[in-house]
């Protein structure tokens, strides 16, 4: 391990030498910083219907389901729980308006709409930030900062793309597919959205999306957006429901093509319930991805990078850096840099301005980690958690670390989805890739090291979509996303995922 | 014989460890994100009045002028709550007159910039000479600044030697080495020179971002190099380093944000005085007129407070 003493001896000899303890810094209370909980009204409505059609209208069913605010464990509104038959409606509008307008409308118009949309939410972008954070209970200095501006960046660039498509492969024509039926996660409302919904409409697509009925209300929000964007009816159709709902889309007849973001579990269910159909399809599943930390990596940096890889969204991403691999010879210092860091990070109100690590989605996603930290311990890894007063109500919890933890350690192989990093330590360059990619997902992995040829190596050995070198969580609407092996196929974002939503003629 | 100096500087780099650019502007953004209200607000800026080294270091420095900054060093403001200063800064001419302001037993210390502020380009035994002269005027602290040329020279045993000696010259009052952070160009380069003067210092000593007197000053960025390096340097060998930006903190905001990141790296033991201060000279008022906007709840005419230090 490097050490930061030199042969010449400070001027004061070393606290340690003479028997004292160990110098630690002290992370206490005495500037306590207030309150400052962001005030934007997100203006929400006791009861939010199905948009179909390019109206709001009331579920078939009749039914209605609680949105609740993780923070708070309070219900936000009531959405409408949509059945087959409102999916159906949805699809026959979707279908109608392609063939009526959308499909044969020239791409420097369809373009106009997605500039539209991208700055309607931007004008209203404090009022969705605070909505996505009741809704999801993700730090408003994420949604402020990351959710909401990539949300309107998809739509600004995919604009940008629908009057050059004849552009996007030289001498080939693309033809869009029709009705695309979409399904989303909890993680990412917003952003998972226009992922989904922007590239498609571009392509000249009409669009069927089932938002994860945690998390629904910007995304019926959006519709409001839609609407005063003049959106064509039944361009886009949001049906809000259960996973039966999603269900009911995914297999739907009308669909040309499905596109779904959530757990390789259900991911596995829904191609084999389309299996033996034409239908094309798009999987962004789960991952566990390494972080991969090198003894010549600026250290502070790259513990910034796990943190931001680990703890941004409370770990619930699914290209989350949840395994931290690092060499032997810098392990300790490593994990007491990164505890220390941990010790400043701030959980709590997910409103607060200053809140670094807000609420667990719900309270099942909750349990589900706890049950990892449970199994974590029992299979003999160490658990640590920094010292912090969580809020009495909510559903939090805190970041937590493990160390001494194996490959064939359940959390290490197992995607928690939740703020808990697994801490493994390798020798070699060869070790290290080997135990990155030992693992069935391939969404993406980190690299942090001084060597520019290390990068580049590294790059080309790991098995994942996405390699960030000396940084992580990095996105862009022009970058594409997606995975090797389990974590899915097909891109999202860049002239790839254009790709994905198009025939070439 | 010199040293080589990549292979001086490379040994270290392996020692005390780089540091990436693009990472550490990225940890300081978020610093800049906090919200600090209220009580916080009010705490974080009498915190920082009390941090101020109150600096005037012109040719056109005078007497007079010394003597009523020192009286604005002792009492910022009329208001009782509001600390004095943690000291003066002044070029060693003016040391003689400083101390005749504040008097012997005065709250408020006295720095100088000694050893050929700010290039530094004198020979050693006339620089010591201004140190010895200095203190021998009354000076509580001396500022000297780091041998720059040495240093980009790789003749890192130089640049360490005559710390040493200044840290000699110096006796009792405390030290803060300037490393001109602008002239080391990079941050692995300021990280380095961090940790060449820490190790020939004492506890209670200072490192200090810059002259001022530069086109580049103290940034969240170079002061977050320096803070991260005390940090490691106190850990591995229990002596607290002192942290003094200095030179483009102008407004309270920005030092609320100095502060938080001083917080949220080195910890509460380092907000006070005897361990961070501000070399700043116009940032002094608009603290007060923050202050003064918090405890009447409105916005301060803008002659109430002057944006000119001279005027102080």
């Amino acid at each position: 391990m490097p050490t930061l003493t030199s042969e010449k001896k400070a001027a004061r000899p070393a606290g340690r030498s003479n028997g004292r303890r160990p110098p630690e810094l002290l992370f206490g209370d005495l500037w306590e910083y207030d309150p400052a909980p962001e005030t934007a009204d997100p203006k929400l409505k006791p009861r939010y219907d199905l948009f179909i059609g390019g109206r709001f209208v009331a579920p078939s069913t009749g039914q209605y389901f609680d949105s609740i605010n993780p923070a708070t464990e309070q219900k936000l509104a009531e959405l409408a729980l949509g059945g087959a038959a409102d999916v159906d409606a949805a699809c026959r509008a979707a279908a109608r308006a392609f063939d009526t307008i959308w499909g044969r409308m020239p791409g420097r118009e369809r373009g106009k709409y997605l500039f539209r949309i991208a700055r309607l939410l931007q004008d209203r972008a404090r009022e969705f930030a605070v909505a996505e954070t009741m809704d999801n209970g993700k730090p408003i200095r994420e949604t402020r900062d990351f959710d909401v501006p990539m949300c309107a960046a998809h739509f600004f660039y995919h604009g940008g793309w629908a009057d050059k498509l004849e552009y996007v492969a030289p001498g080939r024509r693309l033809v869009p597919l029709g009705v695309v039926g979409q399904v989303i996660p909890w993680n990412f409302p917003l952003l998972m959205l226009s992922w989904k919904i922007a590239p498609a409409l571009a392509a000249g697509n009409c669009v069927v999306i089932k938002p994860a009925s945690n998390t629904s209300i910007t995304a019926v929000k959006l519709a409001e957006i839609f609407q005063d964007a003049g959106l064509p009816a039944g361009v886009v159709n949001v049906v809000t429901g259960p996973g039966a709902t999603g269900g009911a889309l995914m297999a739907h007849p009308t669909t040309a093509k499905i596109a779904f973001t959530g757990s390789t579990e259900v991911g596995k269910v829904i191609m084999r319930s389309v299996a033996g159909s034409d239908k094309r399809m798009t999987m962004e599943l789960g991952g566990k991805a390494a972080n991969i930390v090198f003894d010549d990596a600026p250290i502070d940096q790259a513990v910034e990078g796990v943190v931001n890889g680990i703890f941004f969204n409370q770990g619930q991403v699914c290209c989350a850096g949840s395994r931290l691999l690092v060499q032997e010879t810098v392990a300790d210092a490593v994990v007491a840099k990164l505890k220390r860091r941990l010790r400043v990070l701030r959980v709590g109100d997910p409103l607060d301005k200053n809140t670094d690590v807000g609420a667990i989605v719900s309270r099942a996603q909750l349990e589900t980690i706890l049950g990892y930290l449970d199994a974590g311990v029992k299979e003999g890894a160490e658990m640590w958690q920094p010292p912090c007063r969580l809020p009495a109500k909510g559903f939090f919890m805190a970041p937590t670390i493990f160390t001494g933890v194996t490959q064939s350690h359940r959390i290490a192989r197992e995607e928690i989805f939740g703020p808990v990093l697994s801490i493994l330590t390798f020798r070699t360059v060869e070790e290290a890739v080997e135990k990155a990619n030992n693992t069935a997902y391939g969404l993406s992995a980190g690299v942090w090291t001084d060597k520019g040829s290390r990068i580049l190596k590294m790059s080309t050995e790991l098995k994942a979509g996405v390699v960030w070198a000396n940084t992580f969580n990095k996105f862009d609407p022009a970058s594409p996303f997606g995975g090797y092996k389990e974590s899915g196929f097909g891109r999202e974002g860049g002239r790839q995922g254009l790709l994905d939503y198009a025939k070439l003629t | 014989m010199l040293p080589n100096h990549p292979a001086a500087l490379r040994h270290l780099f392996d020692e005390i460890g780089t540091v990436d650019a693009i990472g550490i502007e990225e940890r300081v953004a978020k610093f800049t994100t906090r919200s600090i209200k209220k009580r916080a607000k009010l705490f974080g800026l009498k915190l920082a009045v009390s941090m101020v080294d109150l600096t005037t270091l012109e040719g056109k420095d005078t007497p007079g002028k010394v003597a009523s900054l020192c009286r604005k060093a002792l009492r910022p403001h009329d208001a009782t709550d509001i600390p004095p200063v943690a000291a003066v800064c002044v070029y060693p001419a003016m040391v003689r007159h400083a101390r005749r302001a504040l008097g012997p037993d005065s709250p408020v210390r006295i720095a100088s910039v000694a050893t050929a502020f700010p290039s530094g380009q004198t020979p050693l035994r006339t620089r010591l000479g201004e140190v010895r002269a200095a203190v021998a005027d009354g000076a509580d602290e001396i500022d000297m600044v780091l041998n720059r040329g040495a240093f980009l020279a790789g003749e890192f045993a130089r640049v360490q030697d005559e710390i040493a000696a200044v840290g000699e010259a110096r006796g009792d009052a405390a030290l803060k080495v300037i490393l001109e952070t602008s002239e080391l160009e990079t941050y692995d380069q300021i990280r380095a020179a961090s940790f060449l003067a820490m190790r020939m210092i004492r506890a209670g000593d200072f490192i200090k971002t810059s002259t001022g007197k530069t086109a580049a000053n103290a940034t969240l960025g170079n002061n977050q190099v320096m803070i991260e390096a005390i940090r490691d340097f106190y850990l591995e060998t229990g002596t607290p380093i002192g942290m003094k930006p200095a030179g483009g903190i102008r407004t309270a905001k920005q030092a609320l944000q100095f502060l938080i990141a001083v917080k949220e790296t080195l910890g509460d033991a380092w907000l006070n005085n005897t361990r961070y201060r501000f070399g700043a000279s116009a940032l002094l008022n608009d603290l007060l007129r923050q202050l003064e906007k918090e405890r009447t709840g409105a916005y301060q005419a803008p002659y109430y407070f002057s944006e000119a230090a001279e005027s102080y």
